[in-house]
C-alpha cells in the first residue's frame, strides 16, 4: 500500500435540497489509475470537485496529501481537466504557449517572473503530449482532441502527482481515444502520476485502470480489480438499476 | 503646422491622450476576454455620478469620480459572487443604481453646465494642471499593476476556476483588476468624455481580436489602435472644432471598418 492521496471520510453533500453524495468514505492511493463511472446525475463531477476542493462538503472529512484540505496549500501538487475544459470561449485570442504557461503558477507565485527554465518546463510538457510545434497555435483554432492535449500539458507542467479529469474522452475519435490512453498509461507508470478519471466508458477503462468506483444513487461503490467481469453489469446498470446494485457484491 | 503644441493646453491634451490610449486597451482586453464589456459604461455612470456629488460637496470632482467608481466597482464584485451564473447581471444592478444616483445628485446640485458637459463628452482645453498629475499618477499604478499580475489576470480571464485551483487568491485579484479597471475610467474621462470611455477600452480591442497572433499581441496592437485613434482624433478636433472625445472614439470605428475591409480583401483572394 502506498501513501494516500486524498482520502474523504463520511462525507455527504446536497446542492440545496437535493442530495447528491450520501455518507461516502474513500481514498485514493499514490500511482492509482481510478475509474469513476455512474449514470448521469449521480454525482461523479461533484465528487470531483469535493476532492479538488472547489465546493465543499456539508458533512464529513477531506484529506488531501495527509493534510486537512483547509489547510493544503500546494496545489501545483493536483491537476485537473474540467468536464467542460474545451467549451472555454474559443475565441480566445491566447496561443497554446501562453494557456499552458498560465499553469506555471503554483512555482512561479503571486506576481513571480517567468524565466528561461519555466519555459523549458512549457515546452517538456508540450512535447509530452505531441504538440509542441502548435506551440504557436492559436488555441481555438486546434481541433478538440489537440485542445485536450494542451489541457493536459496545461496541468502537467506544475509537475502534479495527481491529475483529475473528467469525461476527458468525450468527443474524441477512436484513433485519438488510443493515443490518449497510450499517454495516460506512460504518465501513470513511467512518471508515477495517479490518475482519477470520470467516465461512460466502461469498456474503454475495462483492463486500462486498476481501480473502479462507481456512484449510485448517493452511494459509492468500490471494484478493485479491472471491471472486465463486471462490465455487462455495468451496461446493464445505465438501464436497470436495481437489478445492478443487488449484482454487485458491495 | 504643428503650431498647435505652442498651447499649454495641447500639450496636456496629448499628454493625456496618450496615457489613456495605452491604459483603455491594456485593461480592456482584460475586460472584453472576459465578456464583461459593459463594466466600462456601468463605470463611468458611477463617476458621473461621483462628478455631480464632487460639485455638490465642494470636492474636486475627478476625486469625486474615483471614489465613486471604487465604490461601485466593489459593489460589482461582490454582487457577482451573488449571481455567480450571471455576471453581467450584478454590472446591470449597479449601472442602474449609479444613473438613477447620478441623476437625482445632478438635479440636486442644480449643476448641468458647461463644466458637467466637458466631463461627459470630453474637453481638450478643460485638462489642467491638476488632471494631469491626477492621470499620471493613476496611469503609473494601472501600468505597475498589470505589469507585476499580468499572469494572474490572464489566468482569470482564461479560466478563472482554474486560476483558482492554481491557489491563486483569485478574490482578492478580482477586486483589484475592478479597482484597476475604476481607476482606468476616470483617467479618460477627461479626455474622451464619460459618454465614450468604454468605447476607448472596447472598440481597440474588437480590431486587435481580428488579427492578433497571442494575447499579448492582442494588447500590443489594440494599444497602436488607440494611439492612432487618439492622435489622429485631437488633431481633426482641433482644426476642425469638434468634440475630442467623439472624434477619437469615431477614428476608431473607422479603422475598426478598415481592418474588416482588409482582411475580407485578404481572404478573397
Ligand atoms: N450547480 C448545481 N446546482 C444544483 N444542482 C446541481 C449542480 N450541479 C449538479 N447538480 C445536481 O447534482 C447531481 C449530480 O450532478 P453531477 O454533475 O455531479 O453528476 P455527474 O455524475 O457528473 O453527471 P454526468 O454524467 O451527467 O456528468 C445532479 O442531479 C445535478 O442535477
Ligand atoms: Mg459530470
Amino acid at each position: 500500500m502506498g501513501t494516500e492521496i486524498i482520502r474523504v471520510e463520511n462525507i455527504s453533500f446536497g446542492y440545496g435540497r437535493v442530495n447528491v453524495l450520501d455518507n461516502v468514505s474513500t481514498s485514493i492511493i499514490d500511482g492509482d489509475f481510478l475509474g469513476i463511472v455512474g449514470p448521469n446525475g449521480s454525482g461523479k463531477s461533484t465528487l470531483l470537485r469535493i476532492f479538488l476542493g472547489l465546493i465543499k462538503p456539508q458533512k464529513g472529512t477531506v484529506r488531501v496529501f495527509d493534510t486537512d484540505i483547509e489547510k493544503f496549500d500546494q496545489w501545483g501538487k493536483i491537476g485537473y481537466i474540467p468536464q467542460k475544459a474545451t467549451s472555454f470561449n474559443q475565441g480566445f485570442p491566447a496561443t497554446v504557449e501562453e494557456v499552458v504557461s498560465a499553469n506555471l503558477y503554483p512555482i512561479v507565485g503571486l506576481a513571480g517572473r517567468i524565466k528561461k527554465a519555466h519555459k523549458e518546463k512549457v515546452d517538456e510538457a508540450l512535447r509530452t503530449v505531441g504538440m509542441l510545434e502548435k506551440k504557436k497555435s492559436i488555441i481555438g483554432r486546434l481541433s478538440g482532441g489537440q485542445q485536450q492535449r494542451v489541457f493536459i500539458a496545461k496541468a502537467l507542467v506544475s509537475a502534479p502527482r495527481v491529475i483529475f479529469m473528467d469525461e476527458p474522452t468525450v468527443g474524441i475519435d477512436r484513433n485519438s481515444e488510443e493515443s490518449f490512453y497510450e499517454l495516460m498509461k506512460s504518465l501513470n507508470r513511467e512518471r508515477g502520476i495517479t490518475l482519477v478519471m470520470v467516465t461512460h466508458d466502461i469498456g474503454a477503462i475495462d483492463k486500462r485502470v486498476n481501480r473502479v468506483l462507481c456512484l449510485s444513487e448517493g452511494k459509492l461503490y468500490e471494484h478493485d480489480c479491472a471491471v472486465s467481469q463486471a462490465s455487462d453489469i455495468f451496461k446493464e446498470a445505465y438501464g436497470k438499476r436495481d437489478s445492478w446494485t443487488i449484482t454487485h457484491r458491495h | 503646422m504643428f503650431e498647435l503644441f505652442n498651447y499649454g493646453f495641447m500639450q496636456r491634451a496629448f499628454a493625456a491622450g496618450l496615457l489613456v490610449a495605452v491604459i483603455c486597451p491594456l485593461i480592456g482586453t482584460f475586460v472584453v476576454m472576459r465578456r464583461l464589456s459593459m463594466i466600462g459604461d456601468t463605470l463611468s455612470h458611477a463617476s458621473l455620478a461621483g462628478i455631480a456629488a464632487g460639485m455638490l460637496g465642494g470636492l474636486y470632482p475627478l476625486w469625486g469620480a474615483l471614489l465613486f467608481s471604487l465604490i461601485a466597482a466593489i459593489g460589482i464584485e461582490k454582487l457577482r459572487k451573488r449571481f455567480s451564473q450571471y455576471a453581467e447581471l450584478s454590472i446591470s444592478i449597479v449601472l442602474s443604481a449609479s444613473i438613477g444616483l447620478a441623476v437625482v445628485l445632478i438635479s440636486l446640485a442644480n449643476s448641468f453646465n458647461a463644466d458637467l458637459m466637458s466631463y461627459l463628452f470630453g474637453s481638450i482645453i478643460a485638462v489642467n494642471a491638476l488632471d494631469i498629475y491626477i492621470i499620471l499618477g493613476l496611469s503609473i499604478i494601472i501600468l505597475v499593476s498589470v505589469g507585476l499580475f499580468y499572469k494572474e489576470f490572464f489566468y482569470m480571464a482564461f479560466d478563472e476556476e482554474g486560476a483558482e485551483l492554481a491557489g491563486m487568491p483569485v478574490s482578492g485579484l478580482n477586486v483589484y483588476f475592478t479597482v484597476l479597471t475604476a481607476m482606468t475610467i476616470v483617467v479618460s474621462m477627461r479626455v474622451v468624455g464619460m459618454m465614450m470611455v468604454s468605447s476607448l477600452m472596447v472598440v481597440p480591442v474588437a480590431c486587435s481580436l481580428l488579427i492578433s497572433k497571442s494575447f499579448k499581441n492582442t494588447i500590443f496592437l489594440s494599444v497602436i489602435f488607440a494611439l492612432i485613434s487618439v492622435v489622429i482624433g485631437l488633431f481633426s478636433s482641433y482644426w476642425l472644432d469638434l468634440a475630442p472625445g467623439g472624434s477619437i472614439v469615431l477614428t476608431s470605428i473607422f479603422i475598426l471598418i478598415a481592418v474588416l475591409a482588409v482582411k475580407r480583401i485578404f481572404r478573397m483572394q
